[in-house]
């Protein structure tokens, strides 16, 4: 394959890794001022990205036309549909980002910085060789190019104690995961002789050595941490408390999206021959997230940490998916994660949204006690967003649960289903307890600040596709995600 | 009416009133409330009249493959009708009784009872398995708001408690259906009606849908958020709650449990047998020593729904009757009289049964409909009950005489708790000058009274029309459950054999269409 050809394959990425530089000259010598037009041209750069996939992800593709650069890169329909959902929902940040950063609740240091916009650009590019990464090599480098800028960005409010701290635990935790990660990659290439997924794979068959096997778990290990999944969870709570909401917003979608569809294309793909040998450890942190992301988010009083608990349990039925091992399996993942990016982004807006007349955020239950009252908009927005959440139909949330469970009934882990669905009762808890505060108690009215037109229409966009009418959003996602599974299992 | 989606049509204009009362005032959603329920219940006298009675098992059938995983398949047969046309003729009574008692955010909740609506007519027309289970779990949402926002004092932790003790009781059952769909490789009720499980399976199947039904029921031991929603709940969720949303235990049973597990279900009769008789005895003694009349009346209720549960599985064409005449009756009188004690409550604030007394002097016309309705609980020969409850003992009779046995003792503690609590409110002395001085009911409330009273009545003497309707779907239940039919013990020696059989279908003879 020439050049020509992988560079053709890359269109996205060179869209956005060209824009990223060129924006970053811009604001070293533009500085702050220039941040609207950064934002909007970075917005445009990621429209851009997204519309090089379109004829991909309508025709589908896989074979063996779609490895760039020898096989470093597998550009196939799992990879274009991750890119679509990653690029959505960094659009989506970078939109509810100005106003926050022009208002009061960014501390003394107001203002979108010019470097936001350049980062969540870095951190897009990094996702996109993560998702369609074909070797370890590049997949290391998708993942510290993703990190290093979620590090920055955590951290992105200077001044701010919590902003500070939540970027430095964030760094030193994940340092460690990628370490772990790397050593785990290391013990592969020694026990297999090669760092390209289908090389690992063919030195993994049969019935696995005690090296391979650590390599595995240590591989496995890693990816836990970056999707946040239990045990690998504790950095979770602290970073989206201490991050900027937006911040928040982007971690919980476009980089748990990336994360996940890499974990999916390391096992299926590296590890497809040793189904047995990770399969238990998928199921135990499966069930491990949906039980203690519950648990862990019954006590919480702020709404940002009670949503990082949300995500990690959210992880857990995520993971039910990968848990199956196969096609099928894949592809309800993949229809869970649109749905769950919906939600995720329609609940960080709604908090967003939550401000004082000066501007100032709320985050706490107390705050957004009787909501329905003072701002039923936003109440009843959150209300949809939250019995989403808790997976109750006719929402849309109920259907990610549903993909996700029939999956999992039709490969005859019945007994697991089980389990996991009685244990998603305890998340309805606290799902509920955010419509009894806003509903059931008496008004604090506090919450009196306009909100803009950007958060208004990601508002109102997320309750309409996570309302009644996103079924019939449902017979093209499921296409889309069948395709993107088939193309993953091709290999197989 | 050929072609003409009225299933839907009667989902749309509730769904459309709901999304306008949203947006509506406080006085304009009352309106607007009213008009489309009212137009509902239109439609549904339209659908009872085009019913054809022997005609096709499944009729209005509407299809379309709208989602992926499953399909909007909707259509009805006799028994579905019946539940319908329960729930259209209850919401405008809902409506009118929330006329004054709800003052504070009225259109969200005139909107929370459209929009239940529209899951209630969805729940009982629903032909794809997952479709119902959709309509069967949102009910969850705008019952949790109706026990939440408008409900009593301690309403948090009874909406708590209705919520999360019925999610749970629900999922298991959708796992049931995602084996059950993957292994007759549709989701077609019609087509898993007559779909014959492995009987292992049908084990595991049964208790996972028994787990979700039971506590929709409520059966005893799972029956402990009733009483607690009912007495926080408004008056009118509370008449929606008894009246339609505890018939989808029922329902289930009889749509899914019976035919689809049949053998399962001859197996586990003595589990439901069981639990129906420590449910009939203790909650009607329970009921005794109430103070709350509501959460007398809940009480009562659980009493009700277990004597359903126990004639349901009796396995007869008389059990099968009597236990769906049972729930329509039930539905309506349990209704009314939370409806008696919403009228009384509207005027002093309480449920306490001592603050009240000798109200049949200063309001006659209310002892009136109360005695009625209090009789009509009980079971007296005339009124709906009565057949019900009459074919329901006559059922399992057939099948267990100690069942029936204990079960009618749960009709005479039932005379005796309705009969004490009509005898505190409505007799006696006027000891509570408050209580004395409270007006007799006005037109509204007439209206809402007369309507079900006269529902009450027509159902107790000609039971035909209501029995019409759902006789060949019974039949035909009947034929596909008769071979795991339990060991029965009442050595009934069969007579000399009829002409015909005493519910032959005769709409083809002079008192054909009658309904």
């Amino acid at each position: 394959m020439d050049f020509a050809a992988s560079f053709a394959l890359i269109t996205p990425e060179l869209i956005l890794t060209g824009a990223g530089l060129a924006l970053l000259m811009v604001a070293a010598w533009g500085g702050d001022k220039s941040s609207r037009f950064i934002s909007i041209a970075a917005v445009t750069a990621l429209f851009a990205a997204g519309f090089s996939l379109v004829p991909g992800l309508h025709f589908g593709t896989d074979g063996p036309e779609v490895l760039a650069f020898g096989g470093l890169l597998s550009v196939d329909s799992f990879a274009l549909f991750a890119k679509a959902l990653i690029y959505l929902a960094a659009i989506a940040c970078l939109m509810i980002a100005p106003a926050f950063f022009n208002g009061p609740a960014a501390g003394i240091e107001r203002g979108l910085r010019a470097e936001y916009p350049v980062l969540v650009l870095f951190a897009v590019v990094g996702m996109s060789i993560m998702v369609s990464a074909n070797d370890f090599m590049a997949l290391y480098l998708g993942l510290e190019l993703n990190s290093l800028a979620s590090y920055v960005l955590a951290a992105i409010l200077r001044k701010d104690g919590r902003s500070a701290e939540a970027g430095l635990k964030y760094f030193v935790l994940g340092a460690l995961a990628s370490g772990i990660l790397l050593y785990g990659m290391s013990l592969l290439y020694g026990f297999t002789g090669g760092t390209a997924f289908d090389t690992v794979r063919a030195g993994l068959t049969g019935e696995i050595g005690t090296g391979a096997l650590f390599g595995l778990i240590f591989v496995m290990a890693g990816l836990a941490f970056k999707i946040a999944a239990v045990p690998f969870h504790m950095w979770t709570p602290d970073v989206y408390e201490g991050a900027p909401t937006p911040v928040t917003a982007f971690f919980s979608t476009a980089p748990k999206v990336a994360a996940v569809a890499l974990t999916a294309r390391v096992v299926f793909e590296v590890f497809g021959d040793q189904v047995l040998a990770w399969q238990q450890i998928v199921m135990f942190t499966a069930l491990a997230s949906i039980i203690f992301g519950a648990l862990g988010a019954i006590g919480q009083e702020n709404l940002k940490r009670l949503l990082a608990y949300s995500s990690i349990n959210n992880v857990g039925f995520i993971l039910l998916g990968l848990a199956v091992a196969n096609a099928a399996g894949a592809s309800a993942m993949l229809v869970y994660l649109f749905i769950y990016v919906a939600m995720s982004l329609g609940a960080f807006v709604a908090l967003l949204m939550l401000r004082s007349e000066d501007g100032q955020l709320f985050e706490t239950f107390a705050d957004i006690r009787g909501l329905s009252v003072t701002q039923p908009a936003i109440a009843w927005c959150l209300l949809l967003t939250m019995f989403s959440l808790a997976g109750i139909p006719p929402l849309l949330g109920f259907y990610s649960k549903f993909v996700i469970f029939q999956a999992t009934v039709d490969a005859g882990l019945i007994a697991f289903g089980a389990i996991a669905i009685a244990a998603s009762v305890i998340g309805a808890f606290y799902y509920i307890k955010f419509v009894k505060v806003m509903f059931f108690d008496e008004p604090a009215d506090v919450v009196k600040g306009k909100s803009g037109t950007a958060h208004w229409v990601l508002l109102f966009l997320t309750a309409a596709i996570i309302s009644p009418l996103g079924y019939l959003l449902t017979p093209s996602i499921t296409d889309l995600a069948d395709k993107a599974a088939n193309a993953l299992f091709l290999t197989v | 009416m050929d072609g003409f989606p009225i299933l839907t049509t009667m989902m749309l204009v509730p769904l459309a009133g709901g999304l306008l009362c949203l947006f509506a005032g406080n006085a304009a959603s009352r309106g607007i409330a009213l008009a489309t329920t009212l137009a509902t219940f239109a439609l549904g006298v339209l659908l009872w009249i085009n019913f054809e009675i022997g005609g096709p098992q499944w009729q209005f059938t509407e299809r379309a493959e709208l989602f992926e995983g499953f399909s909007y398949a909707l259509g009805i047969d006799g028994i579905s009708l019946m539940l319908i046309m329960l729930s259209v003729f209850l919401m405008p009574i809902c409506i009118l009784a929330s006329w004054t008692s709800i003052s504070k955010r009225v259109g969200e909740y005139m909107a929370a009872f459209l929009f239940m609506e529209v899951l209630m007519i969805g729940v009982f027309a629903a032909q794809d398995l997952f479709l119902f289970y959709i309509f069967f779990e949102a009910g969850l949402i705008p019952m949790y708001l109706i026990i939440g926002v408008w409900g009593g004092d301690n309403r948090i932790y009874a909406s708590y408690k209705f919520f999360l003790y019925t999610l749970l009781g629900s999922v298991l059952m959708l796992i049931a259906m995602f084996w059950m769909t993957s292994q007759a490789g549709t989701s077609d009720i019609p087509t898993l009606m007559q779909t014959d499980f492995p009987a292992d399976a049908q084990f595991w199947l049964f208790l996972a849908f028994f787990a979700s039904f039971a506590v929709k029921m409520p059966m005893w031991p799972v029956h402990t958020w009733l009483p607690d929603a009912h007495v926080q709940a408004p008056t009118a969720g509370s008449v929606i709650l008894a009246g339609v949303l505890l018939k989808l235990g029922g329902y289930g049973f009889i749509r899914f449990s019976l035919p689809m597990f049949p053998e399962a279900s001859g197996e586990l009769a003595w589990l439901i047998f069981a639990l129906s008789m420590v449910a009939v005895v203790y909650t009607s003694l329970v009921a005794l020593v109430q103070h709350d009349m509501k959460k007398l009346i809940a009480y009562s209720s659980v009493a009700h729904m277990a004597l359903v549960t126990a004639s349901l599985f009796a396995f007869n064409v008389q059990g099968l009757e009597g236990a769906m005449m049972i729930m329509l009756g039930h539905g309506l009188v349990s209704g009314a009289l939370f409806l008696c004690v919403g009228v009384i409550y509207d005027r002093l604030h309480t449920r306490e049964i001592e603050r009240y007394g000798g109200l049949s002097i200063n309001m006659p016309y209310y002892a009136l409909f109360f005695l009625l309705f209090t009789m009509a609980s009980i079971g007296l020969p005339g009124t709906s009950n009565f057949i019900g409850e009459f074919l329901a003992l006559a059922g399992i009779y057939q099948t267990n005489t100690w069942v029936a046995l204990i079960c009618t003792t749960g009709i005479i503690l039932g005379a005796a708790y309705m009969l004490y609590l009509y005898r505190r409110v409505a007799f006696g002395d006027q000891k509570n000058e408050d209580a004395a001085a409270m007006p007799d009911m006005d037109a509204r409330e007439w209206t809402m009274m007369g309507a079900i009273a006269a529902v009450v009545l027509w159902m107790g003497v000609y039971p035909e029309s209501f029995l019409a309707p759902m006789r060949a779907d019974i039949a035909a239940l009947d034929a596909r459950i008769a071979s795991a039919a339990p060991a029965d013990d009442s050595q009934l020696a069969d007579g000399p054999a009829r002409a015909k059989a005493a519910n032959a279908i005769e709409y083809d003879d002079h008192d054909g269409g009658e309904h």
